[in-house]
């Protein structure tokens, strides 16, 4: 059974178009989340992270014509070209692609911007990113509600574990959309201020957008530090489509799954990077599977208070942080969080903390009972 | 490699016919909505919430029930689907609302990856989801990651395919997979049978 | 005020995809969520949209919720007093 590495990422967000941009911000604890105004919104607004579409094009320009591409596309063909400009010498014919997006270019149904009909086809997203770069192989598109950025990486693993290809690229993304926004909106989950993770206040998500790219391979990196994904489980809660399980029984399901995979317990977790949207009701449930998991006194937090709820890119953006994490280790603070709003204890990171860390947890659950947790090791090069 | 999985059972839902292996079960003249209401009392299933599904989640619904009829599913039964159109018809539809009145109850439908937990619902099956796009049925893709669930002890059963509903047209197949059965579970059967009355 | 009610039935049989009632299953002071009709928290919202785009009532609190739908009875009676359509 092969192992898989994480090599290279590369991350695309409101809070910069690099990775050490993004850890500078969240060192800082500086939120993408912005007031934006619309009109569908009694305040006459909303938070969110949004990308300015000046700031996108730009860089951009340098690699392909702004108008050619949609908002999305644009997003992940900047973090794709990031990883490939890193990694010149990467055979494209042998390099699987695999997708992660929820909605894809779901903007597209309001208003088509010159663009065909069929560009709101998620296929259709895949065959540009496939053609721009000239991949060889159809790309794997997963989508699968909010545990798609991280389903992905599983993806990559079972494969790669079983010789099906040696190395991916996995890129996941999704916009802030009205066509979400209103529906969160009628689902009443969406925050009128900043998101605030398992604090007492909480009352819904902020949505974010993202898109984020990730090198993943059976080799690991000579003369260094490297992060494998050791453990991985998804499990359905098979209670309910749009809220969780109030015992969490999936996602409990899964971090003991995922445990037992990486042979490990949950006492040697030093870390987990939690959903933590900020709905009343995913973060009780989190707190639930964490605490049957034993794992209430291990430092937690969400980066939904930085990032806002970025959909199918989400669980890969925060999976390249936890990478960091690690590598750097470093505990990143849980932005927004004031007191603990959850029934069951947890142990939220407040302030930027330095620690060795070794293992990670991460978890991530999505509409459709869908759970999945991940568990990431770093070997030290000897 | 491969440890001898079967094609234990499959079903097939197109052109207004139910197809339980090559056994057609149920046929009608009606269009979609009323196809899938027929088919519902034909089946005899006693299940309130499939009047609130959209169509993609009913023909889950109706697919799974022929599929599972008489047989005992493991709750760790994995779900693998896939199709090109992902829930573009419930989008329309959300979309529509946007500019009146949004309903939460169509909102809610406007994910693939619903109907697995419309199944995982119905059937209690806590167990591996994965929802695929792509643009034609990739028999590849689906035996693969089925026989890497199977072999890895992810799963002792899966079911998988295609279900796609677009256009206002629906084509449904899909299989049960295990180590019960006669046909063996290979890239090459899974494409004749998708292919099978596909003409 | 019998009409309310029995417009009421209809709505809710009709917004909530309840085909398998007829309005004469359902009872003034039936549960509407948990054993009686079995509604759920996607249903609840549902209500919530039903309140204000037929009869004008904006919920300032969803939880309120809890107290409004918990029959037909109820709701008619929230409706009756609260109601600017």
């Amino acid at each position: 059974m092969k192992k898989m590495y994480l090599l290279d990422d590369a991350i695309i967000s409101p809070l910069g178009f690099s990775v050490s941009d993004n850890l500078t911000a969240i060192r800082n604890k500086v939120s993408g989340l912005k007031f934006h105004e619309n009109m569908r919104f009694g305040s006459g607004g909303f938070y969110a992270g949004i990308i300015e579409k000046e700031i996108l094009n730009q860089p951009f320009s340098k690699i392909g014509t702004p108008e050619n591409f949609t908002k999305l596309e644009k997003m992940m063909l900047l973090a794709v070209h990031e990883i490939l400009s890193k990694n010149p010498d990467l055979d494209r014919s042998t390099t699987s692609l695999i997708i992660s997006t929820t909605k894809g270019n779901i903007d597209l149904l309001q208003e088509n911007k010159g663009f065909p009909e069929k560009r709101v086809y998620l296929a259709e997203l895949g065959k540009v990113i496939k053609d721009f770069f000239r991949f060889k192989s159809e790309p794997i598109l997963v989508s699968n509600a909010c545990v798609s950025g991280g389903l992905a990486i599983a993806i990559a693993k079972r494969f790669i574990s079983a010789g099906k290809f040696e190395q991916s690229i996995i890129v996941g993304g999704d916009l802030v959309s009205d066509f979400v926004a209103s529906g969160f909106q009628s689902f009443q989950a969406l925050s009128d201020s900043p998101c605030k993770p398992f604090s007492k206040n909480r009352n819904g998500i902020s949505l974010g957008e993202a898109a984020s790219a990730l090198l993943v391979s059976s080799e690991k990196r000579i003369n260094t530090n490297n992060i494998s994904l050791i453990g991985d489980a998804s499990s359905n809660d098979a209670s309910h489509i749009s809220a969780p399980s109030r015992t969490a029984v999936g996602l409990y399901k899964s971090i003991q799954n995922a445990l037992k995979e990486a042979q490990i317990t949950s006492e040697d977790i030093q870390y987990v990077s939690a959903h933590g949207t900020a709905t009343v009701f995913n973060d009780e449930m989190e707190a639930i599977a964490l605490n049957r998991a034993g794992l209430e006194a291990v430092p937690v937090n969400s980066f939904k208070g930085y990032y806002g709820h970025t959909l199918g890119a989400s669980a890969l953006l925060e999976s390249i942080l936890t990478k960091h994490s690690l590598l750097n280790n470093e505990l990143y603070p849980s932005l927004n969080f004031d007191k603990i709003g959850v029934s069951k204890p947890l142990n939220l990171i407040k302030n930027f903390e330095s620690i060795p860390l070794k293992y990670a947890l991460k978890t991530a659950s999505g509409f459709g009972g869908c759970n999945l947790a991940m568990v990431f090791k770093k070997e030290e090069d000897e | 490699m491969s440890e001898g999985y079967k094609i234990s059972d499959f079903v097939r839902i197109r052109n207004q016919r139910i197809f339980h292996g090559n056994k057609q079960v149920f046929s009608s003249e009606k269009p979609t909505q009323g196809f899938l209401k027929e088919s519902y009392k034909f089946l005899n299933i006693s299940y309130p919430k499939f009047h609130k599904m959209d169509a993609l989640c009913k023909l889950g619904i109706l697919a799974t029930e022929v599929l599972f009829k008489n047989r005992e599913i493991p709750a760790d039964t994995a779900l693998v689907f896939s199709n090109s159109a992902s829930s573009l018809e419930s989008d329309k539809q959300h979309r529509i609302l946007m500019e009146a009145t949004v309903s939460p109850a169509v909102f809610v439908y406007t994910l693939p990856n619903i109907v697995l937990g419309e199944i995982s619902i119905k059937y209690k099956l806590q167990s591996e989801n994965a929802f695929f796009i792509s643009n034609r049925f990739d028999a590849r893709l689906l035996t693969d990651y089925s026989e890497i669930l199977l072999d890895s002890l992810k799963a002792s059963a899966v079911v998988c395919g295609w279900i796609e509903w677009k256009n206002a047209e629906y084509d449904v197949f899909l299989c049960l997979i295990s180590k019960e059965g006669r046909l063996s579970f290979s890239e090459e059967n899974l494409e004749e049978l998708y292919h099978f009355e596909n003409e | 005020m019998s009409d309310l009610r029995t417009e009421l039935k209809q709505s809710i049989i009709e917004q909530l995809n309840l085909e398998e009632f007829e309005v004469e299953d359902i009872a003034n002071d039936d549960a509407l969520f948990g054993d009686g009709l079995g509604l759920d928290s996607i249903d609840a919202l549902e209500l919530i949209v039903l309140l204000e785009k037929d009869y004008g009532i904006k919920l300032t609190e969803p939880e309120q919720g809890k107290e409004i739908f918990i029959s037909i009875d109820k709701m008619a009676e929230y409706i009756e007093a609260h109601r600017t359509k």
